[in-house]
């Protein structure tokens, strides 16, 4: 069996290893893409998105276990910020899904942003062609959840899941954010703590103030209280979830595709720009040119990085 | 043009030892060092640890162990890599082991035991010099 054949038909190891190339940018990486790519399309993706300590991995471990019983295997992508001094990372997401590891239906990959922003990583929309094309039915994506500035993840999932807990703080500060106008829904989790009819009353309050926005057959976001370690409110979770994915079925086939074509625009322009970037670079180094002798120029003020941006590309591309 | 590979390495408890310290002190000294560690916790079985071994496609698994279940839980280890053609993975282990047992473990096939008093920077260098990342999957058509 070849490599595409191993992962097609859910070979575990092929796709880890194939996963890591990925992460790590491996050339040959991109080929086995390629060839995988006839193959993607089938999975439903779900994003959770919320601060560090609102519980998204325990809600990612329960929303696993409505899946499997529902007879769905699933692939789990948990992001963890990457020191950015040291370039290393402590992935701990794991901890709190233990109880799947065992399971051959459940696949679970722990990744570091390595310096990327916006909650995902750079390789995260081919990893989640990887676990597609692997035949996971779910693919859960938990972001890395530094709250305000995560809403990349919204270009990757069909369904967005904001996660809050009650009494966070500054009311004000939610609205403002992007943030808050990417859920599907909305989940207050440790819905057991003082505070958390005050949080879903605002919370219903920010849907109503996008209600004037959206259109007629728009889906209204959905609130669901949780607790997720004593596995509270998951089911009326998974409901909301599944209902949203009928509504992107049944009524909004199109906003199904739509979700496809965002993530095919953000991954051809990525790949895009990787490519012409690496193939400029290389250029320049087997003419012989040195980058370090323009940052020299540079500095010594006998060009700029714009002057000689537009030699090189003159050169290149004409 | 290619980008370092980064090491990833997997420190997990095996066995009904509760005493996580001194994991999480190396866990975080890995970070320092510039690896990317999956830290699984406590009160993991040999099957547990292989099987996110595989899924993370970790290059080494560093075993932490206080309690002397190590002559169950390491060569167990070793075992299921083996049935699961993974014993690329290196295995290492730090904690307590009694002098003989250490002899023994090198001979199975653990590549390193690091006792108490160990200095972080050793561990780490050690790492460095002797766990490097696996080589890219190949498209063979």
């Amino acid at each position: 069996m070849d490599i595409i054949e191993q992962i097609v038909s859910g070979d575990v190891r092929a796709t880890a290893r194939l996963l890591r190339d990925i992460d790590d940018e491996i050339a040959s990486a991109r080929d086995i893409l390629k060839e995988l790519y006839p193959y993607t399309g089938k999975a439903f993706v779900i994003g959770l998105t919320g601060s560090p300590g609102v519980g998204k991995s325990a809600l990612v471990d329960q929303l696993a276990i409505y899946y499997r019983k529902a007879g769905k295997t699933v692939g789990i992508l948990a992001v963890d910020p990457t020191s950015p001094f040291t370039g290393g990372a402590i992935l701990g997401d794991r901890i709190r899904m233990q109880r799947h590891f065992l399971d051959p239906g459940v696949f679970i990959r722990s990744l570091a942003t390595r310096g990327h922003f916006g909650g995902l990583t750079r390789s995260t929309n081919d990893m989640v062609n990887v676990l597609d094309a692997a035949g996971k039915d779910i693919i859960i994506v938990e972001t890395v959840g530094v709250g305000q500035d995560e809403v990349e993840i919204a270009n990757s999932a069909h369904t967005t899941i904001l996660v809050t807990v009650p009494g966070m703080g500054d009311d004000i500060q939610a609205i403002k954010a992007g943030i808050m106008e990417i859920g599907n829904i909305f989940v207050v989790n440790k819905a057991e703590r003082e505070g958390s009819r005050k949080t879903v009353r605002e919370l219903l309050n920010l849907i109503e103030l996008g209600a004037r926005r959206r259109n007629g057959g728009d889906w209204e976001p959905l609130i669901v209280e949780t607790e997720a370690i004593k596995a509270v409110g998951i089911e009326k979770l998974y409901e909301a979830i599944e209902k949203h994915r009928a509504h992107l079925l049944a009524t909004h086939a199109e906003k199904w595709r739509g979700v496809l074509e965002k993530r095919a625009r953000i991954q051809l322009l990525g790949a895009l720009k990787d490519q012409a970037f690496r193939t400029i670079l290389d250029r320049i180094e087997s003419r012989g040119d040195s980058i370090d002798e323009m940052v020299q120029k540079i500095v010594d003020k006998e060009s700029d990085p714009y002057t000689i941006v537009q030699e090189i590309i003159g050169k290149e591309i004409g | 043009m290619e980008t370092e590979r980064k090491l990833r390495i997997l420190v997990a408890k095996p066995g009904l030892d509760g005493h996580d310290r001194g994991a999480r002190v190396v866990a975080r000294a890995f970070r320092d060092a510039g690896f990317e560690v999956i830290y699984t916790g406590c009160h993991q079985t040999p099957e547990q640890i292989v099987s996110a071994a595989i899924q993370e496609d970790v290059d080494l698994v560093g075993l932490s162990i206080l309690s002397g279940a190590h002559t169950y839980s390491f060569p167990r280890i070793l075992e299921i890599l083996r049935e699961n053609d993974a014993d690329d993975i290196t295995v290492i282990g730090g904690g307590i082991f009694p002098l003989e047992d250490i002899t023994k473990l090198k001979e199975i096939g653990i590549k390193e035991i690091f006792e108490p008093g160990a200095k972080l920077k050793d561990i780490t260098e050690w790492v460095r010099a002797n766990i490097k990342p696996r080589r890219g999957v190949v498209l063979k058509r």
